[in-house]
C-alpha cells in the first residue's frame, strides 16, 4: 500500500518531464473512494443507464439517506425514481416485488436488515421462489440492500447478521462486498441481474476509504456475483471472510507475517453462490483452514463452508481440522467492553491461527 | 324451427310452462337458420342492484347494456370455470389432484365480471383460489388442469401446483395469505411509472382483509394514488371462520378508511361488470386506488380436504345455490329476454363438456415433468449452474 502510494508520487515527477516530450501517457489514475461512495456512484450510474432502475426506502430520497447512501440522488432523478416510503416493511418491499414483477428494476433499502425480518416472507416468497415456481415465466429483477451485521453500541436488535439466514435460500444471490471496489462493482452487477439479490453492506465500512483502480471506476465495472477475490496469498493457512471481517484478517495476516506465518486471505465477495472452488484450491497450496465471520456460529457462514470442504476434494489436504470464528452465540449486548468481546477480534483470529498451525 | 321458437318465447313471456311435444315446422334449412338468429334480441338493457358506497357520491351505473354475443360468451366463460372446478374436485378425489386445491365454483361471476370490465393489457393478481382467474387470464383449460395433475403440459411445467399459476399480465396464484396485496400495488406503481394508462387489479378474501400488510399497501397507494383496484372477494366465511368471528367490521369496502369503496353483489355477473368499469374509470382518471367488495359465495369448502360444512349448514349451501347461483341467473336473464334459447344453451354445455373432458384425458395422460427439469428455473438468464442433490456426490445442472 505505502509502496504504491510512493511508487505514484515519484512516477508522476518522471511522467510529467516525458509529457513535454513524448505521446501522452496517463498513470493509472488511483484514486482513495469510501465504500458509501463507491455504492452512491455506482447507483447513481446505473439509474442514469436504465430508467427502469428506481431505489425506494425509509429516508433514501429527501433525507439522502439514513447512512447518506443515497446522497444527492433524489435531487438529481426526482420523485418518481427516488421513493421515500412510509415505516412499513413488509408493504414496501411486496410494493417493490410487484413492481420487478411487472418490468421495472427496483432497489429496495432495508434501512437495516434487522427490518428485512418484517419483510423476509416478500423476499423469500415472492422475490426468491417465483421464477423458479411459474417455471421460468415470471421473473424478478430486485435488489434488496441496506446495511447488515454489528454496528457500534445499536444492541441487540439492531445488530444480527443475515448473511445465513438469506444465504440459506433457493432462488436469491446474496453478496457481502468488503471493499470500494467490491460495492461497486457488485451493486452494478446486482442491479443488471435479473434476478432477486440480496446485497449486505455494513454499516462499520462505509466510511472507509479504498484505492480504486482506473478501471475499477469506469461505467461497466462489474465484479461477478459468485466469485471469491484473494486479498493476500500466502501459504501457511487460508483465511475465508466476508464483510468488515476481512479487514481483521488482512490486519491479523500483517502480524502473524512478522513471526512468519503467511496467511492467504480471501474475500468471499458472494455467500450465494459461494465460490467453493477458490476455498479448495486453495487449501490444497496451505493444507489449513480457518473461517471468520461476524455471525453467529450456528448453521452459519462458516458451518457451511466447513461442510462443503468436508464434503469435497480439499478434505484430504488438510493437516489439521477446519475451524471456525466467529460472533459469541449472544444477543449483541450494549456495554462497549461486552460488544467488543461479543465479535471476533484480531487477537482471536491470531489465537486460532496458531492452534490450527499448532505453534 | 321458427315456429318452436315463438311458442317458447311466449311461454316464458307469459311465465307459463311449456308442457306437451313441440311440432317443428320443415323449412328451407337456409332460410330457417337465418331467421333463427334474428329472432333472438341483440341487446337488452339490466338493471343492477345499487352499490353501497364509501365515500363516494356516485356509484356504478344502476343500468347496463347486454348484447347477446356478450352475455353468450360470460355464460360459455362461468360455465367453463364451474365444470373444470368440478371436474377438479372429482380428480382429487381419485388422488390424481394431490395436496392444496381451494375452488372456485359459486364465485364465477366475480371473475368473469372483473375481465370484463378491464382490458387484456390491464393486470390481476389474486390469492391461491386463483384457478378461474388463470382462465379469463388466458390459460387454457388443459394447461390449468395438467399443472393440477403436475405434468409437464401444466402451465407452470408442474413445478407450481394449484396456486403458482401465472400468465401475462396475471401474477398468479399466491400462496401466503395477504401477501399478493402489496405485490398488486407495487404491479400499479409499475404502471404509473410506465405511464401507459393501465391499472392493477388486486383481489383477496375477507380471510386476509385483516392482514397489516394490506393497510400498509392501502396507504402507500393512497400516498401515491396508485391505479389499484383492491377487490375483497367476501365469501363470507376465511376457511372455517366466519366474517363475524374473524372482523370487528365487516364492511370490507370501508376498511379502506380513506380510499373510496363500493359494495356490490358479486353473484351477478353484469353489476360485477359495471362496477369494474367503474373503479377502472376512477383509477385510470388518476384519483387513485379504490376499493370493491364483491358479495360472494362458495359451494365447496375452503380446500378440498374441507367437506365445509362444519361451518355452515347444507341449507345455506343449497339457498344459495338455488335463489343466487351466478350462471343460472345469467342464463334465465337471458332466456327470458329472448337473448339466448334453451337448446342453444344445452348445446352450448354439451361443448364444455366435452372440452373438459378432453382436457381431464390430457391431464390424466400427459406425463410428469423429466428429471432433468428438477433444478432448472432457478434463475433467469443466467449461465447453467450446478445445485447440490441429496448426498454429496450428486451433482445437478440447473439451467434458465
Amino acid at each position: 500500500m505505502a509502496s504504491l502510494r510512493c511508487f505514484l508520487r515519484s512516477g508522476k515527477n518522471a511522467v510529467s518531464t516525458a509529457l513535454r516530450r513524448e505521446f501522452h501517457r496517463t498513470p493509472p489514475a488511483a484514486v482513495q473512494v469510501t465504500v458509501r461512495d463507491a455504492l452512491n456512484q455506482a447507483m447513481d450510474e446505473e439509474l442514469e443507464r436504465d430508467e427502469r432502475v428506481f431505489l425506494l426506502g425509509e429516508e433514501v430520497a429527501q433525507y439522502d439517506g439514513a447512512y447518506k447512501v443515497s446522497r444527492g440522488l433524489w435531487k438529481k432523478y426526482g420523485d418518481n425514481r427516488i421513493i421515500d416510503t412510509p415505516i412499513t416493511e413488509m408493504g414496501f418491499a411486496g410494493i417493490a416485488v410487484g413492481a420487478a414483477m411487472a418490468g421495472l428494476r427496483p432497489i429496495c433499502e432495508f434501512m437495516t436488515f434487522n427490518f428485512s425480518m418484517q419483510a423476509i416472507d416478500q423476499v423469500i416468497n415472492s422475490a426468491a421462489k417465483t421464477y423458479y415456481m411459474s417455471a421460468g415465466l415470471q421473473a424478478v429483477p430486485i435488489v434488496f440492500r441496506g446495511p447488515n451485521g454489528a454496528s457500534a453500541g445499536v444492541a441487540a436488535q439492531h445488530s444480527q447478521c443475515f448473511a445465513a439466514w438469506y444465504g440459506h435460500c433457493p432462488g436469491l444471490k446474496v453478496v457481502s462486498p468488503w471493499s470500494a471496489e467490491d460495492a461497486r462493482g457488485l451493486l452494478k452487477s446486482a442491479i443488471r441481474d435479473d434476478n432477486p439479490v440480496v446485497f449486505l453492506e455494513n454499516e462499520l465500512m462505509y466510511g472507509v476509504p479504498f484505492e480504486m483502480s482506473e478501471e475499477s471506476q469506469s461505467k461497466d465495472f462489474l465484479v461477478p456475483i459468485g466469485k471469491a477475490k484473494i486479498e493476500r496469498p500466502g501459504n501457511h493457512i487460508t483465511l475465508v471472510s466476508h464483510s468488515r471481517m476481512v479487514s481483521l484478517c488482512l490486519d491479523a495476516a500483517a502480524v502473524l507475517a512478522k513471526e512468519g506465518i503467511e496467511c492467504e486471505v480471501i474475500n468471499l465477495r458472494s455467500i450465494r453462490p459461494l465460490d467453493t472452488e477458490a476455498i479448495e484450491t486453495s487449501i490444497i497450496k496451505t493444507n489449513h483452514l480457518i473461517t471468520v465471520e461476524g455471525g453467529w456460529p450456528q448453521f452459519g457462514v462458516g458451518a457451511e463452508i466447513l461442510a462443503r470442504i468436508m464434503e469435497g476434494p480439499a478434505f484430504n489436504y488438510l493437516d489439521s481440522p477446519a475451524v471456525r470464528v466467529t460472533g459469541v452465540d449472544i444477543p449483541m449486548p450494549y456495554a462497549k467492553i461486552l460488544e467488543d468481546n461479543s465479535v471476533p477480534q484480531i487477537k482471536d483470529i491470531i489465537f486460532s491461527v496458531k492452534k490450527t498451525l499448532n505453534v | 324451427m321458427q315456429n318452436m321458437l315463438t311458442v317458447i318465447a311466449n311461454a316464458l313471456k307469459a311465465g307459463a310452462k311449456i308442457n306437451g311435444a313441440q311440432t317443428v315446422s320443415e323449412g328451407p334449412r337456409v332460410v330457417v337458420s337465418a331467421r333463427s338468429f334474428a329472432d333472438f334480441t341483440p341487446q337488452a338493457s339490466f338493471d343492477i342492484k345499487r352499490c353501497d358506497l364509501h365515500r363516494l357520491d356516485e356509484g356504478p351505473s344502476v343500468q347496463t347494456v347486454l348484447t347477446r354475443e356478450d352475455g353468450l360468451r360470460y355464460y360459455r366463460t362461468m360455465q367453463t370455470m364451474r365444470r373444470m372446478e368440478l371436474k377438479a374436485d372429482q380428480l382429487y378425489k381419485q388422488k390424481i389432484i394431490r395436496g392444496f386445491c381451494h375452488l372456485y365454483d359459486g364465485q364465477e361471476a366475480c371473475a368473469v365480471g372483473i375481465e370484463a370490465g378491464i382490458n387484456p393489457t390491464d393486470h390481476v393478481i389474486t390469492a391461491y383460489r386463483a384457478h378461474g382467474y388463470t382462465y379469463t387470464r388466458g390459460v387454457p383449460v388443459k394447461e390449468i388442469m395438467a399443472e393440477l395433475t403436475g405434468r409437464r403440459g401444466g402451465v407452470a411445467k408442474g413445478k407450481g401446483g394449484s396456486m403458482h399459476m401465472y400468465a401475462t399480465n396475471f401474477y398468479g396464484g399466491n400462496g401466503i395469505v395477504g401477501a399478493q396485496v402489496p405485490l398488486g400495488a407495487g404491479v400499479a406503481l409499475a404502471c404509473q411509472y410506465q405511464g401507459k394508462n393501465e391499472v392493477c387489479v388486486t383481489l383477496y378474501g375477507d380471510g386476509a382483509a385483516n392482514q397489516g400488510q394490506i393497510f400498509e399497501s392501502f396507504n402507500m397507494a393512497a400516498l401515491w394514488k396508485l391505479p389499484c383496484i383492491f377487490i375483497c372477494e367476501n365469501n363470507k366465511y376465511g376457511m372455517g371462520t366466519s366474517v363475524e368471528r374473524a372482523s370487528a367490521s365487516t364492511d370490507y369496502y370501508k376498511r379502506g378508511d380513506y380510499i373510496p369503496g363500493i359494495r356490490v353483489d358479486g353473484m351477478d355477473v353484469l353489476g360485477v361488470r359495471e362496477a369494474t368499469r367503474f373503479a377502472a374509470n376512477y383509477c385510470r382518471s388518476g384519483k387513485g386506488p379504490i376499493l370493491m367488495e364483491l358479495q360472494t359465495y362458495r359451494y365447496h369448502g375452503h380446500s378440498m380436504s374441507d367437506p365445509g360444512v362444519s361451518y355452515r349448514t347444507r341449507e345455506e349451501i343449497q339457498e344459495v345455490r338455488s335463489k343466487s347461483d351466478p350462471i343460472s341467473m345469467l342464463k334465465d336473464r337471458m332466456i327470458s329476454n329472448n337473448m339466448a334459447s334453451v337448446e342453444e344453451i344445452k348445446d352450448i354445455d354439451a361443448e364444455i363438456r366435452k372440452e373438459i373432458e378432453e382436457a381431464a384425458q390430457f391431464a390424466t395422460s400427459d406425463p410428469e415433468p423429466p428429471l432433468e427439469d428438477l433444478c432448472n428455473h432457478i434463475f433467469y438468464n443466467d449461465a447453467p449452474l450446478e445445485v447440490r442433490g441429496t448426498n454429496p456426490w450428486t451433482r445437478l445442472k440447473s439451467m434458465s
